[in-house]
This record gives C-alpha cells, structure tokens and sequence, in this order.
C-alpha cells in the first residue's frame, strides 16, 4: 500500500457525518430486526416459555426421627398428610378465593383469612399452609375444582403419628408450631416459621437428634401454579432414629392395666436401670398437637381434674405410706437400733408425749418382730424403731436408696420429692423437729414425698443388693441409614453399701408380704415366680386426728377426690430379681387391692413374654414397618 | 459571556427527545417496580429527582461556553485518571468489584466521570492535530495512550462494561477524525490479537458469561438465566405487548434487575415490537441530533466533543439493547435515560447539556 496514497483517508467532512448516520441506522436497524425476529417469528415460543416458566424453590419437610422400643418395634412415626397451602402470587382474588376455600374445607373464613396473613413475611414463592392434615375426600374435592382455586396448592408433608395413641404419652410429649419468640433464640436459629419443634418430653429434650434436614426442589409452575417439571431435587434427611429401653409390649399391658384409674407406674431392670415402661394416667393423644391444637381441645385437657397432661410418674409427688417402711427397717438394722427377732407388742397405738399414734389395725398385730411388721404392714412396730432412731438416720437411708433427688431423665418437670430432716425443717418453717413427725415419717407420711420414678429405683436398689443405678430411657440413637450415634450402657450412681444380711431380712418380709396368708399383697401372687412387694396407702386427707391405712374406715362415705392412694412396690422374681415395679393408683384406697393386679398384671405379661427365659435380645435398629 | 442571542438558538428539539425519553423510561420504572414495598421513595421517583438533577446540571452548562472545556482538558483527564487509579486503592468494593468512592451523600463512580472526560481529552487532541489525510500508526500513539490508562484502569475494577465503552467512544472519535488505510488495518489485526490475549487476562465470571452468552442453555439457572428470562419477556411482548404493568416475566420478578439493566425488556415484553421500534426511532433520532449538531458546531473541539458524546450515548444504548435481545454478552451497561440510577442519568445529562451548549453556540463566531 503506497504511504501517501489520496484515497478514504481523505473523506470528505461531509462523507464522514454521512458515513456515521448510516452507521448508527445500521446498528439501530440490526437491533430492529433481533427485536421483529423475537417478537414476532418466534414470538409464540417466547410466549409459551414464559407462560410456563415459573420456578420456583419449594423446602420440602423432613421427616422427624422415629422412636423405637428396645427391640426395635415401632412407637412413633410421620404418616402422609395432606397440607392445603396458598402461593400468593397466583392469587387475584384474595377474598373471594378464601370464601370458595372455606366452603370446601368447611373452615371458618377469618381462621384461613388469620393463618394467610400470620405467614404473609414468607418469600412470594414460599406457599402459606392454610389448613393441615386434610382427608382425602377433601382433597379431591379440591382438584376437582382446581379451576376455581388458582394459587391453592396440595402438598404432601411428613406428619408426626403416634400409633398407639396415649400410651407413653407423657414421654413422647407433644410438637408444635416454632413461636415468634423461639425464632429469635440461639438454638433455633436455622428454623424457619412454620417449622415444627418440640414442645414437651422426648419431642422437645431429642429436638437436635430427632429434627431431619429439610430438602428442596426447584420446580417449574405454570400460569396456574401447577407443577410442570421438577428441575433439581435436594431430597430432606429424615431425623435420627432413637430407641429407648422401654418394651413396648410391657408398657402397653401397663396403660392398659389401668383401666379408667389414674395413677402412674414405672417398670424398671434392677440390673441396669433400664426404663421398660413408663406410666402416667390419664394421658393424651400427642396427634392432637401435631398439627395444632385447638382451644377447645386443650382447655378440656387443662381443666380435668385427673390431670392429664402431667407425667406423674416423674413430676407426681405422693406421700410413699408404708411402701417407705423398708426405708425405716433398713435403717434401724444398719444402725442396728433393733434385731430383726425383737418383738415390739402392738396394741394398736403408739403414744408419744400426749399424742397417739394408731396402727391402721385398731385391735393391734400383738407380738410383732421385723418381718410380721412388714408382712402385715404393723405401724406401731415402725413407730416404736422411729423412736430410737431419729428423723436423721431414716431420712439418711432414704437418699441411700435413691429418694429425694432427681435423675435428670430427659423429660420435662422431673421433680425431686422431699425427704426430710431437721436442718430442712428449720429452713423450711423455722421451727425445731418434733418426735411426732419423725412417727408419722417412719409409715411414709407427713412431709415425706415420693414419685413414682424413685419409689421404683428404691424398689430395685433393694431387689439388685444394693446398687443404686441411673434410671435411663434412651437406648441408643441411630443415625437414619443405622450409624450409631450414641449408646446407654449402665451407669451406677453409688453402691449403697448395705449388709446383705439386714437386707435378707427386708427381702423375705417383702416376700411374704405376697406369699404368706396374712400378707397385705397376696393377691398379687403369680403362680410361677415368686414376687416380693410392700402396699401402701397415701393420705390424701387427714380424716381424723391420726394417721390410718384406711381399712376401717367407711370408703363409701368419703368423696372419691378424698380418698387414699393406693401405692404398690415390686420386684421378682424374689430369688434373683430382674424387675422391679412401683405403681401409684390414685384415690385406688389399698395398695393391695387397687395398686396390687396391675403390677400382677405387668408381672404376669413380662414373665410370660420371652424376657422371662432370657435377657432381651439386641435388635439392631429394626422396625416393625 | 452570555448572549441573548443564545437563547434564540436552543436547541428545543434535543431537549424535547431527551425529556421524551426520560419520561418513558421513568414510566416504565414505575411499571417494573410497582409491586416492591419498599420503604422510603419509590424508584421512580427517585429517578425523577435524579433526572432533575441532571437536566440542572445540564441547562447549568449551557451558559458557560463548552470551549473553556478544551483548556480544562489536560487537568481534568489527569484529576479522573487519579480518581481512578486512586479507587483500585480507596475504594469500595460491592459484588465482587471496586467502583465507588464512597463521599458520605453519594458514591461517586469515577469510570462514568471518565467518560465525559476522555471525550474532552480526545477532542481537545484531535482538534489541536487535525490531519486532512488521516492520521498515521505514530500519530495515534498519543491518544491511544490517552486511551488506554484510563481502559486498563477500568477493567483492573474489573469493570468490563465501562471499558469497553470507553474504548468504543475512542474508537469512534479516532475513526471519525480519519486514519490510514495502512493504519487502520494494522490497528485491526492488532486489536483481535489483543482479544485473543485478552480472554485469558479476563475474571472466570467474565469468561462465564461469555461463554454463557455464546450459549445460554449451558447454565438455564446462574449466569445464563438473566439472557434468558430477558429473552423470554421480549420475546413473549409480541407485536402489541401485554400492556403496561401487565408483563408477567417483569412483574412476578423472573427478570432479575428488571429497574437497572434489564429495563428494556420490561419496556419490550409490555408494549411489544410496536413499542420498541418508536422508542428505537427516538433514540436514533437522539443519535442522529448528535451527529447533526457535530457537524453544525462552530469549531472542530466542538465538533469532536459532540461526536464523542453522540458515541457515547450511541453505544450505551446498542450495548445495553444488544444485551438484553441476547446480541451481546451480559456486561452490566446501562441504557441511557432508561435504566434505573443516578450516576448513568447524571452522565447523560451532562452530555445533553455538552450537545445543547455546541448546539446553540453553532452561529456565533
């Protein structure tokens, strides 16, 4: 190319603002051409896509963790369930939608109108759930007349279902909604409104074990909300599964043993401390919570009487009555205040200053020694060994065995029960102990206090010899795929050091309280094992003046809310023990006749059962589902 | 200084363009933002304020004459080069890349100051070494370096938009003063080896969306779903559009930055090809103003001022439009009194005020 050639360069200025405007129309017209070749060549596909596009990130709900029994059988699981939800961008028609939706779901309109808005800081994408748990015919219903309903959504969720109804209800506890306020603490802080927590017992002290990891798919929605096509899934991790040490079997023969009476019961492995059931009556159905209760339904729950919400087997404080009398004996021969051949005569009262002290027995036991006492269940006998011995020492061996304190199980209101001494009295109510109370303490009444739970660890520190061992209920947690995460093995608190020579003589009086003709227990006697018990009856008023058993006194005439409890402890078999029991019927009167059958009952289903032959087999996170 | 006579030569036509457009494209805003609840002002009345602003700032120009701008040029080039130099140091980084200076009131963007102020310097070079045959290699050493400071200052940010348009603006400039033929293709297959050097000096998301651009199936939901959501609303806006507010990819917010970059598209899927094609003929008849002012102007400064802010406003408007018709890869331009913020309106504002001061100075001598 020659150097000074004349020629482009040399465009006239004129040319050049020619050459621009023809420029800029060129690139404006190519830009003309892509918009025409969009919007009107290929126009009705652009349409179509964006008719169909609409993504979206729906969470998908994850399944909460099941709980197993000790062998593996099923307690409780999630179902199914249909959620009727609103994604409030397809909505055009916000009233009119809720009235249409109120007729199908036979809801109350300003119920759906108060969920719509408590959920209205959700994403647009995020569809509000108006109404849980819909059936089937509802559902139907509804996609039928899918037409009308535009931005109502059907969706499957994970439900929490508990199978066998009340039974263990007290250690299930209850789920519920996440509140506003639980949103902003620590340790909900990646929880979402909405989510669901527990709220009491098992549900809420497992929430990080039992709580799944939500998923998430994007999908693709059209016009009408209707799914189209599911791009990406993260599928939810289900929560981890956890076997507790009760036996399921065992713990519904215990409900069920009840009846109508309420009361509570606690099965326990003297050998390990293994909770094999749990007992509190009246219970509730945990399902009642899963989705919401309603106020009508929880305050019938708060206003009866019987308590139903409360888990007495833990948080029930009673007055233990003459179950506490091995609690005396054992002391008295530990400090060896007395011989188990001393004979102390009841006439049928103790008197102390100018106060007397009725044996239940208005006639008297006469000559009685150790074993009489606890056999026939003679007051005046405990009286008399209180005397010598002293609130001090009584309330000592109670702690050794295992009253007055709690067991920190992973339930809501465990409560400690009061064994008590002189510096608690001083505290208390500022007033010196009375030998009068430490007389009535002797028999287990007065400001002693006992649940349930520790009358049935007392019960099996006696039956194993001696060692007192942590009660747990928790047997492993798995992993869902069956990695174990964490495993219960047997945790001894202390030894109680006791002479096994002094607590030979307990056990034979508790076996015949059972196994002698004039025991208090003998309606509880199995034919093949021989179990050893101690009755009792907790005042729930005081009738007269004195402490009574109660086996005099007209039951006809005193109002049911008045009457005595009835308490029974257990453990068999007597020769080389495995379970132990404490039962607590309230208003039942006599811990023979009323307490008594349902420890039979539990008795005579565990030993027939293959536990009887065998210690239960491990079964390696096996469901019956 | 200020003549009577000015006034009498106003450029009314520019102006009523300029304020057309604004007014579509605030209308627009409050389409593409109607279903926010934000608190405070609404963005289009922010925008408003901004244009407001801007139109000040712009009539404010007028009455001084653009010429004090060609002694201004050595200082005010070298103030924003420091400007820019000094934001890779001060900064303020948002997404990834560092663009602000943060003044307390406002964050000044100093690349958008660049470009109004490399028009000034190019103008001021070319008009002071006129050359009637065009400019050779050597001759264009100077104002290709004028050029590249403040580019490879702007891409260091990184901001590949912005440079790009500042290489444009410049190109256009040097192209429109004449270079030779020799020259010119030296400079062209320098220029695509510089490109092919170029991609491996370029930021992995740069790469990504090219390459996205190239094909926007290959991630339908990262960086492929801005080409194609835009698409799909222009597309579905058909030769009449769905109606202003009723554009279902705009207002259900598939678009993502629907009030900045993406604005068209809302304006496209809303009032169709018909829509389009007049707010096409508005901006081409801005365009063309521009070039007819230039060629009207009274002196060559003026002249290459007005072309490089014609340039300017040409390419923001071609890139952006190119961009969301899928034409161009997604660079993060913004359209010229369309999209949503104030540094873009103010910049165009002060280039309208740059064309109507030449504009109504053309017949004094």
């Amino acid at each position: 190319m020659a150097l000074n050639s004349p020629q482009p360069d040399d465009l006239s200025r004129k040319q050049r603002f020619e050459w621009l405007a023809l420029a800029a129309i060129f690139f404006f017209s190519l830009l003309g051409i892509r918009l025409w070749s969009l919007q009107v060549i290929y126009s009705d596909q652009y349409q179509m896509l964006s008719q169909k596009n609409r993504t979206r990130y729906i969470p998908i709900a994850a399944p909460r963790g099941p709980i197993y029994d000790r062998d593996g059988l099923l307690l409780v699981d999630n179902r199914p369930a249909f959620t009727v939800s609103v994604l409030r961008q397809e909505v055009t028609d916000k009233e009119q939608l809720l009235t249409r939706l109120a007729t199908y779901l036979n809801s109350d309109w300003h119920q759906l109108e108060a969920d719509w808005n408590k959920h209205r800081y959700y994403p647009q994408y995020r569809p509000i759930p108006l109404k849980h748990d819909v059936d089937r015919t509802t559902v139907e219903k509804l996609s039928e007349n899918s037409i009308d309903l535009s931005g109502i959504l059907i969706e499957v969720q994970p439900m929490r279902a508990y199978p066998f109804h009340e039974a263990a209800a007290h250690l299930f506890g209850h789920i519920g909604a996440i509140t506003e306020k639980e949103l902003t603490q620590q340790r909900f802080s990646d929880y979402h409104a909405g989510d669901f927590i527990g709220k009491s017992g098992l549900e809420k002290h497992l929430e990080p074990y039992l709580r799944g990891i939500a998923g998430e798919k994007l999908v693709e929605v059209d016009v009408k909300g209707k799914k189209l096509r599911q791009h990406q899934v993260q599928p939810p991790l289900p929560g981890k599964s956890i076997f507790l040490t009760l036996d399921r079997s065992l713990q519904l023969q215990a409900e069920q043993a009840f009846g109508d009476q309420s009361g509570a019961a606690v099965v326990l492995d003297v050998n390990n401390g293994d909770i094999l059931a749990m007992v509190s009556r009246p219970a509730f159905d945990p399902a009642l919570f899963a989705h919401g209760i309603s106020n009508e339904q929880w305050q019938t729950l708060v206003n009866n009487p019987d308590h139903p919400l409360q888990a007495k087997a833990i948080s029930g404080q009673y007055p233990p009555g003459s179950t506490y009398k091995m609690v005396t004996a054992l002391a008295a021969l530990h400090e060896g205040v007395i011989t188990p051949n001393d004979i102390i005569d009841c006439e049928g009262r103790t008197t102390v200053g100018n106060r007397s002290f009725r044996c239940w027995k208005k006639r008297g036991h006469g000559a009685t020694n150790l074993k009489k006492a606890l056999r026939e269940s003679c007051d005046v006998w405990f009286y008399e060994v209180s005397l010598k011995l002293g609130i001090e020492r009584m309330s000592a061996m109670a702690r050794n065995l295992g009253l007055g304190r709690s067991y920190d199980l992973p339930l809501d209101n465990e409560r400690p029960g009061l064994i008590p001494d002189k510096t608690w009295k001083r505290n208390r109510y500022n007033a010196p102990w009375y030998k009068g109370e430490t007389v009535i303490a002797a028999i287990g009444q007065g400001y002693v206090l006992t649940t349930p739970l520790q009358l049935a660890v007392m019960t099996s520190t006696i039956a194993n010899g001696g060692t007192l061992y942590q009660p747990h209920l928790i047997k492993r947690i798995e992993e869902f795929d069956g990695q174990i995460l964490k495993q219960t093995s047997p945790h001894v608190l202390h030894d109680s050091d006791l002479n096994q020579q002094d607590l030979r003589y307990i056990k034979e009086g508790m076996e015949e309280v059972v196994n002698h003709p004039r025991g208090t227990g003998k309606s509880s006697a199995l034919q093949d094992v021989v179990v050893a018990a101690k009755t009792g009856t907790a005042q729930v008023v005081r009738l007269k003046d004195d402490p009574v058993d109660g086996e005099e006194v007209d039951v006809e005439e005193i109002a049911y809310r008045h009457r005595d409890h009835a308490l029974f402890v257990a453990y068999a078999p007597a020769e080389k023990p495995q379970i132990a029991v404490a039962i607590i019927v309230e208003h039942g009167q006599h811990g023979g006749s009323a307490a008594g059958p349902i420890a039979k009952q539990i008795f005579t289903h565990y030993f027939e059962t293959q536990h009887a032959v065998q210690q239960p087999t491990e079964n390696s996170g096996e469901s019956d589902v | 200084m200020f003549d009577r006579r000015l006034a009498g030569n106003f450029d009314w036509t520019l102006l009523a363009l300029v304020l057309l457009a604004a007014a579509v494209g605030i209308a627009n805003l409050y389409s593409s933002t109607s279903s926010w609840n934000l608190s405070g002002l609404p963005i289009y009345m922010k925008q408003t304020y901004w244009l407001a602003i801007g139109f000040s700032i712009a009539i404010t120009l007028t009455i001084l004459s653009y010429r004090h701008l060609e002694h201004m040029a050595a200082i005010t080039y070298i103030g924003c080069v420091s400007l820019l130099a000094s934001v890779l140091i001060f900064g303020k980084t948002s997404m990834g890349a560092t663009r602000w200076i943060d003044l307390g009131f406002f964050n000044l963007q100093p690349s958008e100051v660049m470009k109004v102020v490399i028009i000034i310097a190019l103008a001021a070079y070319f008009s002071q070494h006129e050359s009637n045959e065009g400019y050779r290699l050597k001759e264009l050493i100077a104002p290709g370096l004028l050029l590249s400071v403040p580019v490879i200052l702007t891409m260091k940010q990184p901001d590949l938009g912005t440079a790009m348009l500042l290489l444009f603006i410049g190109t256009t400039m040097a192209l429109f003063a004449g270079i030779r033929r020799y020259a010119l293709t030296i400079l062209a297959l320098l220029s695509s080896c510089a490109m092919t050097g170029g991609w491996f000096l370029l930021h992995g998301y740069q790469k990504d969306r090219i390459r996205t651009f190239l094909n926007p199936e290959r991630d339908p939901l990262g960086t492929g779903y801005h080409i194609i959501q835009s698409k799909i609303a222009v597309g579905s806006g058909g030769l009449w559009g769905k109606g202003f507010m009723q554009g279902t990819q705009s207002q259900l917010s598939f678009l993502p930055e629907r009030h900045t970059d993406f604005a068209f598209s809302v304006f496209a899927e809303e009032w169709g090809l018909l829509g389009c094609i007049l707010l096409l003929s508005l901006y081409l008849a801005i365009v063309l103003r521009g070039i007819y002012i230039a060629r009207k102007a009274d002196s060559s400064f003026g002249m290459y001022l007005a072309i490089g802010v014609t340039a300017m406003i040409f390419w923001h408007i071609i890139v952006n439009l190119g961009m969301v018709i899928g034409l161009l890869p997604v660079v993060g331009v913004p359209l010229p009194l369309f999209s949503y913020g104030g540094t873009s309106i103010v910049t165009t504002m002060i280039g309208c005020g740059l064309l109507l001061n030449i504009s109504m100075r053309r017949f004094i001598f």
